[in-house]
Formats: C-alpha cells, structure tokens, sequence
C-alpha cells in the first residue's frame, strides 16, 4: 500500500484516501472538431504503458478532493516525485537523478 | 498416560503444571511452556496426518513455522474450528482438542493408502495440470475423491465467537524477530530514543537462544535475553510484540503483524478479548532479523516418522525437555548438525551413528563428538530408511566427494529417529514481499535477500550469518544503520559474547545419491506437504519445463500451506542438477505475503456483520421501517423498495402503489438523489461545456433535465440541475452516481478549465427529499404551505423558496412519473417532520408511500431511461433517441460531442432504446433478455439487442419493457422474439417508450 505525499494538504496520507486517475498530461486537442477519428481515437483511447517511470494523475479523494501528478516507477512502485496540476515533471526518463526527493 | 519420552529435568516447561489435551480423540498430558507439537512427541505420538497424494504417514518434522506436517485441526465446538493450525506454534493449553486432517478414516489406518501404493501412478506431476487440460469429465470422476483424501482442515460451520482487531502502527524501526540479532537491533536503537516495535512470532522472545547450550560471558544465553527484554520493556517507545508474525511486507514499507492474543488462553481468556489483532505498521525502517531455517537432507523413505531436522531435535530435547526417540541415526553436511546428537547423547539416550557426508570434518563440535566416544562416519551418508509408520533402521554407504553417487557397500543400522542437516536457509521470504529477487550466496550455499527499495536493514541468519556472536554484531550493526538514516545520535551497545567455535565449510549436497536412479529408487520426498519427490521433479524437467517457476506449478512444490519452507531449496537442486544448470540459473524462489497463513478474523478484523459496510439512511428511514417497508442497497443506501400491507404479495404491493399514484397522489423518499451544489461566476459556462444540451439561456428559478456523456459520447448520468441564481445552480444526480461525477466536474476542472470560476461540493446530505406525485399532489401541498401553487404561479419545470409545513423549503415542480408532481427539499432534519405532516394531510388523497420498484414501473411508463440500467457505456444520446437532449449550437465543444461523431457512433444499424410490447399482455420479459429476429435460426442465433427494464404496469393492464434492438428505432411495429433458457419465446411488439400520456398532458395540469 503506497504512502502518498498530497501537495495540497501537505502531508504523507495513505493510499486508501487517494485514486489513481491514469496516465497524466493529456492534452484535450483545442479543437475537438478538427481532429480526425484516428487523432480523437489517439487522444481517447491510447494509453503508455511503461515499464520504469510513469506520469500519472492521482486525486485525494478522500482528502482534499484535489488532483495532482505524480511520478511513479511501475517496477518498484516507488514514488519518484508529486507535483501540481499544470506543472512538468522534472524526474524523467533517462534523467532519473534530477530532482529526486 | 505417561510422557514416555519426557526428560526429568530441563528445558523451559513447568512441570508443576501439567495440560491435559485431546489428540484424535484421545486425552494426554503436557506441560505448561509445550507447543502442541512438544507434547504430542513427548506422549511418544509418531502419526500427525497422512499425505496429500500417496497417504503416507507422516510425523512431526520441525519445531517453527516451516513444519509441514503436523497441520492439524483445532477447536473443541463447531464454531471454534480453526483449520491449518502448525502444532509446532501452537502453545499448549487444558482442554486444547485437536485432530489429524489427512487421513481417512483415520491416520493409523488410511483407506486411501492403497492409491499411494499403487505408486501415486493415478496422480503423477502434473497430475492437476494435465486432468484440467484433458477432457473435462475426468476432473469429476477425481474431484471428489482428492477433496476427501487431500483435505488440510475444514471451515468451521458456525459463526465465530471471537472478536478480532486492527489498528494502526507508526514507527521509527520494526524489527522483524527477537533472536540474537533481532534483539541487539532493537536494543542499539531504543537506547537512541528512537520508536521501536519489536515483533516475533514465538511466545517468548531469544529466538534460537531459547534452545541453545551456548554460554553468553559464561552465562546462560536466555539470561541475556532476559535483561535485553526487560530493558527494552522499560523503553517508553518500544512496543514489544511477542506472538506476533510479521507476515506481510508490502510497498513503502508498509507491513502488517498478525497479533495472536489469547490462542493460548482458548477458553480461559478473559471475556471480550480481542483474539487475533492485525497490525498496519508504516515503518520508517525495518530490519529483518529473521533467521534461518535449516534444510533437511532428500533420500529415500526420509518421510517416514521418525525423520526430523537436526536443529528441531536440539530445540525438542534443550527447549522442552522432550527426546522425540531412543535411538538416533544423524545424517549431516556440516558441523552444526552435530549438536542434535551433541544433545541426544547428554540426554542420556543412544545415537547409533553420526553419518557426515564430508570425508575428513574436524571442527570443534565433530571433535566434541569424538570427545563423547560417538560413532562417526564420515564420507557416507543415509542413503534409505526403513519403517513405515516409525523409523526402524537406516541404510548407510559410503559416497564420493561430490555427492554423486554410492561407493561403497551399504551397512543396515537399526534406529527409530533420523535427523538431519543439509545446512541452512536464510528465511528471506519478507524481503521477497515487495518483489527484490533473492540472489545466490555460493558461500552461504543459500539465497540471501537481493538489492531492494525499501527502507530495510537485515541482521543474522538471514544474511547467512550462523554463530551467535556473528547474529549480535550484525544486529548492533543494522541498529545503528537504522540510527544514522533516521538521524537519531547512536550509543554505545556493549555485547555479551560466545566461545568461538571452529566450523568447517560445509559440503554443498541436497540430495543423497541411491544405489538407483531417482526413478527407481524408493520416493525421495522434496516437499511434504505436498508429496512432491525428486523423481517428480525430474520428470517435469523431462517434460520440458525448465524454469523452476513452471517446475513448481507443474509439480504443485511449495504450493502448501507451508510455501515450501523447507523443500524449495532443495527441489531447485534437484531441478538443476537435472536440467546441468547452477540453482540460480535455474531461477529464484519468490515468496508472497503471507508468510504463515493469517485467520480471516484477523484480516477481517471490526469490519464484518453490521460494521462490514458503511450504511447511509435517510432522516425518514424509522417511519419506513416502522411501516414494514422492504429495502433495498443503492451504493451504500438503504432505500424503502415496496410497502406491502398485511398479506400482499409483491406485485399486488406494487399494483396498488403504482394506480394510487396516478389515481390520487404517491410519496417517494428521493433524499439519495445526488445533489451537488454549483457556484461562481462561470458555473454556467461549465454547465454548457459537460451537459449535452443547453444551459446559457436558463432562467433563474428554472431547471432543466441534462445528459452527461465522457469523452467517447457515451451517457453516463444524467439528471435535473435547477438555476438558483445567476452564478448558483443544483445539480442532481443518479443515487449511485453521486461521488463519481463530484469527481468528474472537478476533474475537468481541475485539470482541464481551471480558468473558470466555479465551485463544487456535495449537499446530498444536508437536504431531505420529499417527492409527492399524482394529480392531488398540488391540493396536497397547498394544505402545507400558503405559498400560490397555480399552474401560472408555478409551472412545470419552476423552482420556488417557500414555506412547508412550517419549515423553509426549495420545492421543484419536476417530474420522473408524468404526472404533477413537487420535490419538496427541506433541511436534513426537517425531513421527518415534513414527511410526517404530509401524511396527516394526505389520509383525504389516500396518500400512498411508494419505493424504488413504483418508481421504477411509473418511469417505464413514461419512457424516461436510468442511466446505469437503460444504459452501459455503450450508447450514446441519439441511440436513445433523445437527440432532443443535444445541441449542435453550442460555440464550446462540449464533453462528449466529438466522441458522439465518431464514425462508429454515427453508423447505421446501431442499437436503439425501443419500447417493447409483449404479443401476451401478462408476459413480462425477464431483465437481460436477448432479442433475435428469426426464432427458428439454429443455434447460435443472431442476438439483435437485449431488454433492459421490464415490468408489469397495473395502470395499463399489461407488462412494458424498454430494450435495445438493432435499428430499433425505425423498426416500430415489427415484432421481435426472446429466447428463454427453458424454452419459451417470448413474442414482442416495438413500439415507443412513452407507453403512457403520449403528449405529456399529466404533468402541465
Ligand atoms: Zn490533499
């Protein structure tokens, strides 16, 4: 069972407080009208799976309500950052040290 | 009856308090400090069960957790079953009963042992595997008769008494085991201040010192373990766990301890003691000081009772003052397995020989044997054992260096015990919880734990390291690791010591080589729990399954109860030497939580009969139940479904609720409705962009109905939101819909549009809902309220503040029956008060209550859809033929627009929400019926749609029922057919939803 940082609350609270929403950062194409089925269909359905570091978006659901990205290893499960809506990550792949915490 | 293999003196058991306990059926005797396991050898009991596969008997081979035999039944009531009890954890107490759970009739006299005669031939490896791969009807023929013999306990079949717990741990440092590593660990870090649990799973803490002759600084070593216990007692921020197995390690150091409190006490615990508590523990750090379980040598028959571990035999005869025989054969391939007969002989009893593997050992405890004057063979080993329900003799003969093979002639020993040593295994399984890979120490000839994430520590035995000051050291080590990462100041911890003992290496060897090939030779057992042997294992490897993951599931290794404690490591050998591989090439054995198994009590914990779910009830719920409402779950509600009179039936019940309403007036608890309050400057603007359909121009004081459809253009709830001021809406939703779609406005927020100004929360609970429906609704309410309810005043679709029965109330006039109808929303606890003065009013109209199921039958009617049942993700508004609901004017691409015209949702023959009309008036169509065209097409037929709400409409005189059909919508008046399984074809009409008041004129009155 994962214990998550929530940036909005400040605090370490356990995973049964929390969802896992998916992957994170997928834009909404800003014109939905002009996307072709394969384009929306991209958008839609088509999901990473990797294995190693992944961005995901998660919601203190029985928290603060608030959603939040998070940086997670699929191998290890550990959690390798958190941060804001609207933020980039700064531990990527192929860059795992950077801003470790 | 007289423990006739009890000593007079020693071992840690009172024997001024002598147990009396019942072993299938018959009474013996123990002592208090026993495990069950101790006393059933002390009563000289050599059968605990008979085998899995061939029904063999089997005695007790271990002393700890890794015992896989003697897993016995325990309770003396029904409803104090407990299966899968190991004896050799089970302490003793008066009136303990206990019961073999293999064998049939019994253990001594097995019926089922002629199936193992025959050479386990009906059930070869892979026996499961193969028996589901082929033909089904041979698992019938051999499922009932491997229920009956393979049984490792059953279910108790009343409820249990017990009350278990769970609660929640946070700590700085948990260590895992109270041996000499696991209390030194401890101790560095509790000197620190830090916060310690200390969790093991025996009843006292000192591990293998509780069995040991060893001297600590010329002292007794549990005099040590004395003062460490009772300095750790005395740290305010130690919580010290004995009995406790920490059983599960899981992410981010997160581990859970099964807690057993008074499955020593049984029946003599005080009354209202928590029985088994399950502790959650967060750990900043763990260390693991888990110890080692030694391994047993596989030669031929070395499951007949009398065979044992070597370190079990020590810990029977030092810790319990028990000699499990009288004569022993001790077979080992290092120096340390010397110390059973070591402790055999100064219990004045016989061993015949010493066989050691290794041709010239000369190691301190080899020499202390000499020293005794007992018979040392070296180079040779236990090649066979004679004896079926007690050992009786052991074959001996001479091997090569290797281990391969028998070089000499075999020598017949008389003897009824055999133990034996084929070195140790780390108990590594906790760090294996979280998914590390253990990893091969050729020095340690065992695995040890692999690279991890988690913040763990190990110390001692688990690392391969043995002796008792090598256990201390690396225990003060992992302290004061776990010390410095927490950025605690370390102290100073001053260690008792040991006499250094020379130890030899010890020889790498598994199994013992046989004048035959494994094939031939008698069964050579690898794991007894599971009667898996190495020709088993050789086999699977003939058939082709190479990595020990496939040999084990082939073979069913280590798939006991017991996960193969002690037979993994040794059917790896065996797989490897068959294969020509290394064991690591092989692969590497993983184990899961649960180390030992954990009663569902403990798991389950407060959380089981009224507490197993969290219950939601409206404030009217006592008048429902009063009236003998029947219930129903709605997530977590409890809703009135029906309110029978006194000797109605259900669909009477419902007959007279559904016409009182459409005669008169009807009263519905709809304070489930999820309603979720909407503000802010944007909060239109948002309604626009996640409804279907327009809200830019809705008045305050007005509502309207909306579709919610995700991305893909699927509906996905739906329901009224009301304009209550220029930036203030409420919005309702499906009963069980009311948190997911909370989380969906904000995610779109959120994520998507947090540019907007608008706000979200959940009211659901803060207003009580009283919906009145039928044509006297409105002379009804205007006896509550002097508030002016004419039809110009108060329209269709309007919201208004006013009073009700004295209490203020927001009244919507919307309707999910057709007919005039109000919501009366009143504060929570107004509720009953609102409700209660509606029916002193209503006794003029018949005021009739009515629940879900009228609901359900009234909106059929209608023809109005409830999302989640009408729907399943897969239609879309225009296949429900409420294109009426989406607007194409609106600038902002809403939720689901672009998903709507994908070419697949656009595409002819689509399923389409139909009415269906049965050609028998009285027929109601099960739910989930499938639809087909053509009745008389040969299975499998061509399912066209399927029905999804179906009922008998008593306003009517005939049943309806809603569907989805292929092209549905211009099929009106085609007739479609439904299968039934027992036969029947149930013939139908398509035809509109709207079965009832086409125009809609009953609810504009
Ligand atoms: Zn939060």
């Amino acid at each position: 069972m994962f214990y998550i940082y929530c940036p909005h609350c400040g605090e370490h609270r356990e995973e049964e407080e929390f969802h896992a929403k998916g992957q994170a950062h997928i834009v909404r194409p800003i014109d939905p009208a002009a996307c072709d089925d394969k384009a929306w269909g991209e958008y839609l359905f088509f999901r990473k799976n990797p294995r190693g570091l992944h961005h995901e978006l998660w919601i203190h659901a029985a928290g603060c309500r608030k959603f939040f990205n998070m940086t997670r290893d699929t191998v290890t499960y550990e959690i390798k950052e958190i941060y804001k809506i609207g933020e980039q990550p700064s531990v990527v792949a192929g860059n795992k040290l950077a801003g470790n915490k | 009856m007289s423990q006739k293999n009890r000593l007079g003196t020693g071992g840690r058991i009172d024997r001024t308090t002598p147990l009396k306990f019942q072993y299938n059926g018959k009474t013996y005797t123990g002592f208090q400090g026993d495990t069950l396991a101790s006393a059933i050898l002390a009563n000289g009991i050599d059968v605990v069960g008979r085998s899995f596969k061939y029904s063999r008997p089997r005695g007790v081979v271990a002393a700890g957790a890794e015992e896989p035999n003697a897993v016995l039944q325990l309770g003396a009531t029904e409803e104090t079953q407990v299966p899968n009890v190991r004896a050799t954890q089970q302490e003793l107490f008066d009136g303990l009963t206990s019961q073999a759970v293999n064998g049939w009739p019994n253990v001594d006299n097995d019926m089922m042992s002629w199936v193992g005669k025959l050479g386990g031939k009906m059930m070869p490896p892979g026996f499961y595997y193969k028996t589901f791969m082929y033909p089904k009807s041979l698992w019938d023929t051999y499922e009932s008769m491997i229920r009956k013999a393979a049984g490792l306990g059953r279910s108790p079949l009343e409820n249990d008494p017990d009350t278990y717990d769970k609660v929640n741990q946070h700590c700085d440092v948990l260590v895992v085991g109270a041996g000499p590593a696991g209390l030194a660990a401890a101790l560095t870090a509790a000197r620190s201040g830090a916060r310690v649990i200390l969790a093991d799973e025996q009843s006292e803490f000192g591990g293998s010192l509780l069995s040991s002759k060893e001297l600590l600084d010329g002292k007794p070593a549990t005099s040590w373990v004395k003062s460490a216990v009772d300095e750790l007692a005395g740290c305010a921020d130690v919580l010290l766990l004995p009995r406790a197995t920490v059983n599960g390690y899981h992410d981010h150091n997160f581990l859970t301890i099964h807690e057993r409190l008074t499955d020593h006490l049984a029946d003599k615990a005080p009354v209202g003691m928590v029985r088994q508590r399950l502790h959650r523990v967060r750990a900043k750090w763990v260390v693991l000081a888990t110890g080692a379980h030694e391994r047993p040598l596989v030669f031929s028959n070395n499951d007949v009772p009398g065979c044992m571990i070597a370190s079990a035999v020590s810990t029977y005869i030092n810790r319990y003052g028990v000699v499990p025989g009288s004569e022993l054969v001790l077979m080992t391939t290092n120096d340390y397995g010397y110390q059973a007969a070591l402790d055999w002989h100064d219990a004045q009893r016989k061993v015949v020989a010493i066989v050691d593997t290794r041709q010239n050992p000369q190691g301190a405890r080899v020499e202390q044997a000499r020293k005794r004057g007992l018979n040392v063979i070296t180079g040779s080993a236990v090649i066979e054992v004679q004896g079926s329900k007690r050992v009786s003799g052991v074959s001996v003969a001479t091997i090569d260096a290797a281990g391969n093979k028998v070089t000499g002639a075999v020598n017949r020993l008389n003897a009824d015990t055999v133990a034996s040593s084929g070195g140790w295994s780390p108990v590594i399984h906790l760090s294996s919880h979280t998914g590390s890979r253990p990893v091969w120490d050729d020095k340690v000839v065992g695995f040890v734990p692999g690279p991890t994430v988690q913040k763990q520590l190990t110390a001692g035995g688990i690392n391969g390291k043995y002796s008792i000051n090598e256990a201390l050291s690396e225990g003060v080590l992992a302290g004061l690791n776990a010390l410095a990462k927490l950025d605690l100041p370390a102290t100073e911890v001053v260690l008792p010591s040991a006499a250094d003992m020379v130890e030899e290496a010890s020889m790498t060897l598994f199994q013992i080589p046989h004048l035959l090939p494994t094939s031939k030779a008698p069964k050579q057992f690898v794991d007894y729990q599971t009667d898996v042997t190495a020709a088993g294992i050789e086999v699977a490897c003939r058939e082709g399954f190479e990595s020990i993951e496939h040999v084990k599931r082939y073979t069913a290794m280590g798939f006991g109860t017991d996960q193969g404690k002690l037979g993994n490591i040794n059917g790896m050998a065996v797989a490897a030497k068959a294969l020509n591989k290394t064991i690591p090439e092989t692969g590497t054995t993983i184990f899961r939580p649960n180390y030992t198994p954990v009663t569902f009590g403990a798991m389950v914990g407060r959380d089981c009969g009224e507490l197993f779910d969290p219950k939601r009830y409206t404030a009217m719920h006592k008048w429902h139940v009063e009236h003998g409402a029947k219930f129903e779950d709605v997530g977590q509600w409890k809703r009135g479904w029906y309110y029978p009179k006194p000797g109605e039936s259900m669909q009477e019940c419902l007959d007279r609720e559904c016409k009182a309403t459409r005669d008169s007036v009807g009263i519905l608890d709809a304070s489930t409705l999820g309603k979720i309050d909407i503000q802010g400057a944007d909060a239109r603007e948002f309604l626009g962009r996640i409804y279907t359909n327009a809200w830019a121009k809705l008045a305050v004081g007005k509502c309207r109905y909306g579709l919610m459809c995700g991305e893909d253009g699927m509906v996905f709830d739906d329901g009224v939101t009301s304009c209550l001021g220029d930036n203030h809406f409420l919005m309702t939703t499906t009963t069980g819909g009311a948190p997911r779609v909370l989380e969906w406005l904000e995610l779109w927020h959120q994520t998507e549009w947090p540019e907007l100004d608008v706000y979200f929360n959940t009211v659901t609970d803060h207003w009580s809902t009283l919906t009145i429906s039928g044509p006297n609704s409105r002379k009804l309410l205007s006896e509550l309220t002097d508030f002016d309810l004419s039809n110009e005043n108060f329209s269709f679709m309007d919201v208004h503040q006013c009073t009700v029965a004295g209490v203020p109330a927001r009244v919507f006039r919307i309707s999910f029956t057709g007919e005039l109808s109000y919501e009366i929303n009143v504060q929570a606890n107004y509720g009953m008060h609102v409700w209660e003065k509606l029916f002193e009013h209503g006794k003029q109209f018949n005021l009739t209550p009515y629940g879900t199921e009228t609901m359900h039958v009234l909106r059929a009617e209608k023809g109005f859809i409830i999302a989640g049942q009408d729907t399943d993700g897969s239609v879309h508004p225009h296949d429900l033929g409420m294109s009426w609901c989406v607007s194409d004017q609106k600038p902002f691409s809403y939720v689901g627009k672009r998903g709507m015209a994908r070419q697949d949702c656009m595409r002819e023959n689509r399923k389409q929400l139909v009415g269906l009309k049965t050609k028998e008036p009285k027929v109601v169509i099960p739910e989930g019926s499938q639809a087909v065209f053509d009745p008389n097409e040969p299975i499998p037929m061509t399912m066209v749609g399927h029905i999804t709400s179906s009922y008998y409409s008593a306003n009517l005189g005939h049943s309806i029922a809603m569907g989805v059909i292929k092209g549905g919508l211009s099929r009106m008046g085609e007739t479609v057919y439904y299968p039934q399984a027992d036969g029947r074809v149930i013939e139908a009409e398509i035809c509109s939803l709207v079965f009832l008041d086409p125009k809609g004129e009953r609810q504009n009155v």
